[in-house]
């Protein structure tokens, strides 16, 4: 008993089972807790479950959009045309409404949340910082069917009576953005779908930034502030250049919700699937073709085609975040070596 | 000399009022969405909501079928979730540390926890309804289990990394298998941490819609088969809310109010557990 219990204990970072595995039993080690050995192989076969969700869902999207990409092929991506009686499918349309409506809330959504960080770590009372904080946390916690209600009862009708008409008085007629704020001003569209969007990211790009804009060592900040910089000064040629890896990782974790974001989008999209020179008039995300088709598709081909689109959604999304993490895995790496 | 530091002390000025003013632009949002969402919603409660199923277009009635509903599904899925997902946590924390497959879970685990849930759904869509042919409420608990499980990892693995080792050495020391020093030792230490992981979890699940269109749909009668297509609130929300019926749009209004305040309820209380039961520090 005591000769086992010693030789447990002499691997705190390597159990033994790991080992044991593959190679025969090493004559050192003495007979294995047969526990132990159960007990890891059970937390290991539910951590490469977790790793294999990721292949098992490329794998049955990829079967299940077979028919799509048999009868399309790549011409697939290029064509606009979305028409379920003649069973022709592109996807152009939805991938375009899917990147605008994100590039319009990263626009809006990367300086307010900028803004926001920078208030919450140099500007805010002490007293404030934890309220304040909870708070934008909180616009993260309320579920995107709210947004999606609040935006298409509340916020399109608004957008459309105030909003619109002064962009297009102002926005409208300057030159080269001009055709981008012209049409007809009914609230529903690209445009509202990307401000919605914005107010869904903010909360999580806002904490990446503050996060990040904590680590700062003191010193360095201290060191700006006695050569005499201003606030922003500090915060613009001193944290900023030192988080500037996390503050994209944070970007584009923004990024990636934005891309997948369905509820929100599909209330206020307008569901239309057409590329349009106006941000005002109704188009589709891929989320949104997906929420409102899927369950109507009736065809083997449309709903290969709708599991297409949801394959590329999920490739893209993969992408981003995946560099999200990378970028922020090395942050975290780099503080490590100053510290 | 001057004007070059009066610029400098305008910018600065500028730049701190417009910070300030973004925290106000997020605030006025978060008080938009909170206020429309109680008065719509709080004319929409009354006991019917509670105990009528939802009605045909036109007809009152209420959403108890679609309450309870939801409640099952996610509660089959806490159930499913929560143990895969502490295991793997384990896992990472404590064996795989920076072997491979634990790196690579861990990265994979951080992807899952922002992917889409509308690929969620579909994805479960294509390996089980579309194999049993109808929708039904276990799919829709399989689909909210998959987007709870990466929460649940990330949670119970940070809280496990907190446990300082001598912990563990001690127990060891007293000749404890490691098995029982992590269930009975490190986990114990931080099971607030733990329930917190899993109550946001809960949270983040319990509004989830999209991974719930395909695969529990919606239902209009009461119902505890969860081999049947089952009522969900966020399912007959989002039907309620884009219908043209007054009536119905009320309900989801009513319904909407009943997520939410579950949902921040859920919340406070796993921050409440997390500062309250962690007695690490």
């Amino acid at each position: 008993m005591s000769s086992a219990a010693t030789a447990s204990i002499s691997l705190p970072a390597e159990p033994s089972a790991v080992q044991r595995e593959p190679n025969p039993p090493s004559q050192r080690r003495t007979i294995p807790r047969w526990q132990d050995a159960v007990f890891e192989g059970t937390t290991r076969f539910f951590a490469l479950f977790v790793l294999g969700l990721l292949l098992a869902i490329l794998i049955a999207l990829s079967i299940a959009a077979v028919p799509a990409m048999q009868k399309f092929g790549f011409g697939f991506f290029v064509t606009d045309v979305w028409n379920p009686v003649t069973k022709n499918f592109g996807a152009l349309a939805p991938i375009y409404g899917t990147l605008v409506t994100s590039a319009i809330a990263l626009l809006i959504g990367v300086p307010v949340s900028f803004g926001i960080a920078l208030f919450l770590t140099e500007m805010c009372p002490v007293s404030l910082k934890r309220p304040l904080g909870t708070a934008v946390e909180l616009l993260a916690a309320i579920p995107s069917i709210i947004y999606g209600m609040w935006g298409l009862f509340v916020f399109a009708p608004f957008f459309g009576d105030y909003i619109q008409p002064l962009l297009s008085k102002t926005l409208g007629n300057v030159w080269l953005i001009g055709p981008l704020f012209q049409g007809a001003p009914n609230g529903i569209g690209v445009l509202s779908a990307g401000f919605i969007l914005a107010i869904m990211v903010i909360p999580f790009i806002a904490s990446v930034m503050r996060d990040v804009f904590e680590i700062v060592p003191p010193v360095l900040k201290e060191s700006a502030y006695g050569i005499g910089c201003t606030t922003w000064e500090v915060v613009w040629n001193i944290v900023l250049p030192y988080t500037k890896v996390g503050v994209i990782g944070g970007i584009m974790l923004g990024l990636g919700r934005a891309l997948g974001e369905t509820m929100a989008v599909t209330f206020v999209i307008g569901n239309a699937y057409k590329i349009s020179s106006s941000l005002f008039a109704p188009g589709n995300s891929i989320a949104s073709a997906l929420a409102n088709e899927f369950n109507e598709a009736a065809d083997p081909v449309h709903s290969a085609a709708l599991i297409m689109l949801g394959l590329v959604l999920f490739l893209l999304t993969f992408i981003v975040l995946a560099f999200s993490r990378l970028l922020l895995a090395q942050l975290a790496k780099g503080e490590g070596r100053s510290t | 000399m001057t004007s070059l530091y009066g610029r400098r002390m305008f910018v600065n000025r500028f730049n701190l009022v417009m910070s300030m003013g973004t925290m106000v632009f997020g605030m006025v949002f978060l008080f938009w969405i909170l206020a429309t969402l109680f008065i719509r919603g709080f004319e929409a409660l009354s006991p019917t909501l509670f105990t009528q199923m939802t009605p045909p277009p036109g007809q009152s009635g209420g959403l108890a079928n679609a309450i309870f509903g939801s409640f099952v599904i996610v509660f089959v899925a806490t159930f499913i979730s929560t143990p895969i997902g502490i295991l793997a946590g384990i896992y990472l924390a404590e064996f795989g540390k920076n072997g491979w497959i634990a790196r690579s879970t861990r990265f994979i685990n951080d992807i899952l926890l922002s992917a889409p849930s509308i690929v969620i759904g579909l994805f479960i869509y294509t390996v089980f309804v579309a194999k049993f042919e109808h929708f039904s409420g276990w799919a829709g608990s399989f689909a909210l289990a998959l987007i709870a499980i990466p929460v649940v990892v990330r949670t119970t693995e940070n809280m496990l990394r907190l446990v300082p080792s001598s912990l563990r050495e001690a127990a060891v020391a007293l000749g404890a298998p490691m098995w029982k020093v992590i269930l009975l030792v490190t986990l114990k230490a931080v099971r607030g941490g733990v329930v917190t992981g899993i109550l946001l979890a809960v949270a983040r699940v319990s509004g989830e819609t999209a991974p719930l269109l395909f695969t529990a749909l919606s239902n209009q009668f009461w119902t505890t088969d969860m081999n049947a297509p089952m009522a969900n609130l966020p399912v007959v929300i989002f039907q309620f809310a884009t219908s043209p019926y007054d009536d119905w749009q009320k309900l989801a209004w009513g319904g909407a109010l009943l997520i939410t305040i579950a949902i921040l309820i859920l919340n406070i209380v796993a921050r409440w557990v997390a500062g309250a039961r962690t007695n690490l520090q």
